[in-house]
């Protein structure tokens, strides 16, 4: 094997998330506890929880949307700390989808995928147009270049916001309960654009109640609960043996 | 298992019908609008009696029964007669331009002429090249504008013949010894200072106040703190208190070779307090724009200024083009405040016409203030279409 392979495949197997006893509040409210977590490179894992269990929080914090308050967080090999200036590099590497798409509506969706590329990355705004047409094809959407997001479906939104987070080229990909907000008959073409980015290698933390998905592709589920970790297993074991408690509880109320 | 009694399956779809009458079509609309209860159709009658009671007096005293041209006020003294349009007529130099000198008026006119071409151009939506545009107009357009009005002074000569050197040019050489004459700002007047005066504190106070609504939501304590004390006491105090302390304050704080010229200290004073208003309208519209759109930037690794620039100043600006508007509209009527402290605006120059024995008559004053109440809702009116326009056009962002 030569040199470049070697360091190619201990760069696949390098840690891409180290969280080490992370705690945050809110106030007096005591959100995470204690949260240690090693994400892999390529690695996908479903976070998931009761409500206020602190799931949004928890991956809130990998690109500071929160702060947290103890414990370190490092992503990409670059530990979060109050310099604006390299968190807003960390964010430029870790790409986001909100549960609300959180799309700008006074742009059109082209423009929306173009922004950031355009005026942080600094690419011309035909190579920022070529991509974003290149990624609104992947998502399946690119005859919808031109309208205003409030022109779209819920689910047509939301890949939207997938493809505008993959303009960014991120090493990480952060979902939050991407979703939820859906019609159920818009859920399937959210999940499936998130399937074949998992396919794909994409270093991914979802926090989703959607079990199937779980299933398919997450190479660990983790069941949070009052701010800490209950339960993280591989997929088979964690919804087929669950062993705490608590765990148990919990898909029996959500699964039927 | 037998099949389901109940069982039911569609064959076809029924087509969409014509609404009835009551529903679509003028007569469901006056229906629907004018006459949809006892009350609605009360006001409805008492409005229209109201309307044939009041057109046919104004429409005789301002078109049939008018003066439209006559040499001096005595066909204007008749009994009967109606609005005095000759009175206007002939004093529409004077409303327009003051005392400004009757030779210079071509200044005044090429002033105006180039500040509408310049805002049209930066108004209406589908004209290209909004940038050089607003080069011309915010930087370019007032130096341009000081010169003309008021004439060259030393500092600009020495500009011009520097630049005379630089293209040896003969011409230019004469145009800097020649110059424009000074014309002091106690010979302005009339509809042309009060249109002064409206755009430099429409001009200001749109940037100022989106500055001073950023100030006061800053994370850094004492800039916030300056922009809440300086909102809050110059909203706190009349306009003419504001253009009294402007034209007696400001000579005590500087120095005498600095004192700012007397049309200049009410120009401050407008701005100012334009600003700090405009700062709150600017400030509800941050507040209406959702947390969201600022975590959808943030993750994108926007920074913080381009964050603003790009994603909530826009949305912000938006949603508040009514107050904005508002402001501006209130501000245009405001700037007859400005006479309070000397300034010869245009509702002074009616005011001081008026009395003019040679037109003197019981039409007179009306006539003047008519005219008067019409150039303002002309300009007010046009601003509040343009505002709807920019809102149906921008509403894209809220509608589906």
């Amino acid at each position: 094997m030569t040199d470049a392979n070697l360091r190619s495949r201990a760069a696949a197997h390098a840690v891409a998330i180290e969280m080490r006893d992370v705690h945050k509040w809110f106030g007096r409210f005591h959100v995470l506890r204690g949260i240690d977590l090693n994400v892999s490179r390529g690695e996908r894992i479903v976070v998931c929880g009761p409500s206020g269990s602190g799931k949004s929080t928890l991956i809130r914090c990998i690109n500071r949307l929160e702060t947290h308050q103890r414990g370190t967080i490092v992503v990409d090999g670059r530990e979060l700390t109050d310099d604006t200036k390299r968190t807003d590099e960390i964010r430029r590497d870790v790409g986001m989808v909100f549960q609300h798409f959180n799309l700008f509506p006074h742009l059109t969706v082209l423009e929306n995928c173009t922004l950031s590329p355009i005026w942080t990355l600094g690419k011309s705004q035909k190579a920022a147009t070529e991509m974003a047409m290149h990624f609104l094809r992947r998502v399946r959407i690119p005859e919808q270049a031109h309208k205003y997001p409030l022109q779209l479906s819920g689910g047509q939104q939301q890949r939207v916001a997938i493809a505008r987070a993959l303009c960014m080229s991120p090493k990480i990909m952060l979902f939050d309960e991407p979703t939820s907000a859906l019609d159920p008959e818009m859920v399937k073409e959210v999940l499936d654009t998130m399937v074949s980015l998992a396919k794909d290698g994409m270093t991914m933390i979802c926090v989703t109640h959607e079990m199937g998905f779980a299933r398919e592709v997450a190479d660990r589920v983790a069941f949070i609960d009052n701010g800490e970790f209950v339960e993280i297993n591989n997929p088979e074991e964690f919804f087929a043996h669950p062993k705490h408690e608590r765990t148990k509880l919990f898909l029996s109320q959500i699964l039927r | 298992m037998a099949t389901p009694r109940r069982a039911f399956v569609r064959s076809e779809f029924s087509p969409s019908l014509a609404p009835p009458l009551s529903v679509g079509g003028p007569f469901g609309w006056v229906r629907a609008n004018l006459f949809n209860s006892a009350l609605s159709s009360i006001l409805t009658l008492a409005s229209i009696a109201f309307i044939l009671w009041i057109t046919p007096g104004l429409v005789r005293w301002l078109l049939i029964d008018a003066v439209w041209s006559a040499p001096d006020g005595d066909a204007c003294r008749a009994p009967g007669s109606g609005a005095c349009w000759a009175y206007v007529r002939a004093k529409i130099t004077f409303f327009t331009y003051g005392a400004y000198p009757r030779d210079a008026l071509w200044r005044v006119d090429v002033t105006l002429a180039m500040g509408a071409a310049l805002a049209v151009w930066l108004l209406w939506p589908d004209w290209p090249r909004k940038g050089v545009a607003a080069i011309l107009f915010f930087a370019i357009y007032p130096h341009v504008a000081f010169i003309l009005l008021h004439g060259m002074g030393d500092g600009s000569r020495a500009v011009v013949n520097a630049a005379a050197g630089v293209f040896n040019s003969e011409a230019l050489r004469d145009f800097a010894r020649d110059g424009i004459p000074i014309i002091g700002t106690h010979l302005w007047g009339g509809i042309f200072v009060s249109l002064l005066v409206a755009t430099v504190g429409i001009v200001v106070s749109l940037p100022m106040g989106v500055l001073l609504a950023l100030g006061r939501q800053s994370t850094a304590p004492f800039i916030r703190f300056f922009c809440i004390v300086l909102i809050e006491v110059v909203r706190g105090v009349p306009l003419i208190t504001v253009l009294f302390m402007a034209n007696t304050m400001l000579p005590l704080f500087v120095p005498d070779a600095w004192t700012p010229d007397r049309l200049l200290r009410p120009l401050i004073g407008v701005a100012l307090f334009a600003s700090v208003y405009m700062a709150e309208v600017v400030r509800g519209g941050l507040q209406a724009v959702p947390r969201g759109q600022l975590e959808g930037a943030m993750a994108l690794g926007l920074t913080q200024s381009r964050m603003m620039r790009l994603i909530v100043l826009p949305q912000a600006l938006t949603i508040v083009i009514p107050g904005i508007v508002n402001s501006f509209i209130a501000l245009f009527k405001d700037t007859t405040l400005v006479a309070i402290v000397g300034v010869f605006d245009f509702l002074r120059a009616i005011d001081t016409q008026r009395l003019d024995p040679a037109w003197n008559g019981p039409t007179i004053s009306t006539t003047g203030y008519a005219f008067a109440a019409m150039f303002y809702f002309v300009f007010c009116f046009a601003m509040s279409r343009y505002s709807l326009m920019m809102e149906r056009r921008l509403a894209h962002g809220r509608k589906r």
